[in-house]
């Protein structure tokens, strides 16, 4: 709209801004090529039968129906559930309260913020064999209860199949609280000072201060990072792979790893391509209607 | 209540902006106003046990690691892994840099820390030469079409990478670069341009537009603003994207595991199969020394960058 060459008034629209144009080619080729092309691809091929090589003969909605058929997707659904509902509601209230601790001008404000953040610049698979071993129940936490005295003490969550994705979610929150712990604190710099004053005059308790004035304040700030976070629920694979391999049996089975197992390794790319699709589903859920909030109001303003 | 819903609606209108673009900078600003006066009060001492605790679980897989990665096998089997080393041994480091057997091959992380180099360097190199021009003219230089174009990127960002895996690995094989160091670079670069594009593109538009027209009026054109202009300005967001991109591309496991063959595997692939493997005694120090190998170049990035890697996540997340 403020584009200064829309007043040049030349005639051609195709070669104005050409330029511009030619630099954005590569851009513009990837995102229809790769992200749309290969999307649409993926999608239209899970209603084959596909198996070692992919296969255009269609099979209508065969593959979903053995999909959600399989007692290991059924699993890997659960599996997610269950870390993703955890996790956001974990990652939220952990990042915020450290947060609001943080703002309390403390002194070595910097020294907490870099021991909260480092985990995030570790990788997944790194987090996952760090946690693999003090987790491991002959070495770790529940090695040592013992040895203090409690011979009967159990805490394996990588070796029991009914709690093994809580063995996940330690790790996963490690690794990510810091960030939502970040984004919160740039949240809460954001809110005017003046608030503050304003609540401590009229004699409202801090934590009343939070809940009822300051958290619904921040609620741009918790749509981002709950779309951060959940969009990044969908994808978890590597921590998986590190730290459990999807075992005990089959009880920590999430679908990224679904999909990669299917179509690397079982050669039957249709479920995969499925699974993946099924992926997808779910993080449009997320993402689209928060897209429109975003969009539609950024438009407008 | 009514007066505290009208307050926070005008704050919202000023602070909205200020979230975005203000806040990770003020957030690093580090403590204002006056310090408290008396300090053992009760709550500073709940204040700082909190912090405190909180931050002992924060370290505590950090000391492990390292605490680990310097015994011995012998005391490793006796002792607890958060008692301290009793005698300090580097063996599990030589062994893990040079003799750890991921697979076929049996010469420790320092193949993978190769491939993970030549991955990185020219993914980064790419990926934010496009992606810069990119966010310029979208920025700059718009067109009809530009502003959908923009919406369908951020869209696309969040599409999950597994949809898109096999139609690239189909790509990659027809070109012929399926399994090779190259293909990976071309994943990683494509996959990081449209973060970075948002990045530049939000940090291109929130430069001063004068410059820009000054510039127009002296006849100066795309190329020549880019370079005299927009590129000598932007060194901060420049360095934001590198933090992103390595540590991104270097803590990538999926399109290694995905994209490579074992003589071309990445650090974190090679990482997993050491410690994974099946056969053989489990060496828990040899492990974790090759664990903390594959997490120092992060590492090593976040330290000494601090405050930008903060303002990286803070600017590459909050917009992303």
């Amino acid at each position: 709209m403020r584009s200064p060459s829309k007043k040049s008034g030349r005639p051609n629209q195709l070669f104005r801004n050409l330029n511009s144009k030619i630099a954005l080619t590569p851009m513009i080729l990837v995102a229809t090529v790769i992200f749309f092309g290969g999307t649409i691809w993926t999608v239209v091929y899970s209603f084959t039968n596909s198996r070692l090589l992919p296969r255009a003969s269609f099979v209508g909605l065969d593959q979903y129906q053995r999909l959600w058929a399989s007692s290991r997707w059924i699993v890997s659904i659960e599996n997610l559930a269950i870390y993703g509902i955890l996790s956001l509601i974990f990652s939220l209230v952990i990042g915020f309260i450290l947060a609001a601790l943080m703002d309390q001008k403390i002194r070595f404000e910097s020294a907490f913020r870099t021991i909260f953040l480092y985990p995030f610049a570790l990788s997944f698979i790194v987090t996952g064999l760090v946690w693999q071993w003090i987790l491991n129940p002959e070495f770790g936490v529940q090695g040592i209860v013992r040895s203090l005295g409690w011979e009967s003490f159990t805490f394996d969550p990588l070796y029991n199949p009914d709690i093994v994705i809580y063995g996940i979610l330690i790790a996963g929150l490690w690794q990510g609280t810091g960030l939502v712990m970040c984004l919160m604190l740039a949240g809460l710099r954001g809110i005017d000072e003046d608030i503050w004053k304003a609540a401590r005059v009229d004699g409202i308790p801090m934590w009343r201060t939070y809940l009822f004035v300051v958290i619904p304040m921040m609620r741009p700030v918790f749509i981002t990072t709950l779309v951060i976070i959940g969009s990044g629920i969908v994808k978890l694979y590597d921590l998986v792979v590190a730290q459990t391999s999807g075992g005990p049996g089959n009880a920590s089975e999430v679908p990224a790893k679904y999909v990669y197992d299917y179509m690397f390794q079982a050669q039957n790319l249709g479920q995969g391509f499925a699974a993946s699709t099924m992926m997808l589903l779910t993080v449009a859920i997320i993402v689209v209607p928060w897209a429109y909030l975003e969009f539609g109001g950024w438009k407008r303003g | 209540m009514a007066d505290i819903s009208a307050l926070n609606t005008t704050a919202m209108g000023r602070n909205a902006p200020a979230i975005r673009n203000e806040a990770p900078g003020r957030a690093l600003s580090g403590p204002r106003g006056k310090r408290p006066k008396r300090v053992l009060s009760r709550r500073n001492i709940v204040l700082y046990g909190l912090l405190g605790l909180a931050a002992l679980y924060y370290l505590l897989p950090l000391y492990v690691m390292v605490v680990t990665s310097l015994k011995g096998m012998p005391e490793i089997r006796l002792g607890n892994i958060f008692s301290p080393p009793m005698q300090i041994t580097f063996q599990p480091w030589l062994k893990a840099w040079a003799e750890a057997c991921t697979g076929l091959n049996c010469d420790g992380l320092s193949r993978g820390f190769g491939n993970s180099v030549r991955i990185l360097v020219p993914s980064v190199i790419v990926s934010i030469a496009v992606a810069s021009v990119s966010g310029y003219a979208l920025a700059n230089w718009r067109f009809k079409g530009s502003e959908l174009f923009f919406s369908v990127l951020i869209v696309g960002a969040f599409i999950p990478y597994q949809v898109m895996i096999y139609p690239i690995v189909i790509i990659l094989r027809e070109i012929g670069i399926y399994g090779s160091l190259t293909g990976l670079v071309v994943v990683h670069t494509i996959f990081g341009m449209p973060i970075l594009t948002l990045l530049f593109r939000n940090y291109f538009a929130g430069l001063p537009e004068e410059l820009f027209k000054a510039a127009r009026i002296d006849g100066a054109g795309f190329w020549q603003i880019y370079g005299r202009i927009m590129l000598p300005m932007s060194l901060p967001i420049f360095v934001v994207a590198i933090i992103i991109q390595v540590t991104g591309i270097w803590n990538d496991f999926l399109f290694g595991v995905v994209f490579t063959r074992p003589d071309t595997y990445p650090m974190t692939v090679q990482l997993n199969n050491i410690v994974n493997s099946v056969q053989g005694v489990k060496e828990y120090n040899v492990n974790m020394a090759a664990t903390l190998l594959t997490g120092a170049v992060p590492l090593i990035v976040y330290f000494v960058s601090g405050r930008l890697f903060v303002r990286g996540i803070a600017a590459g997340a909050v917009k992303g």
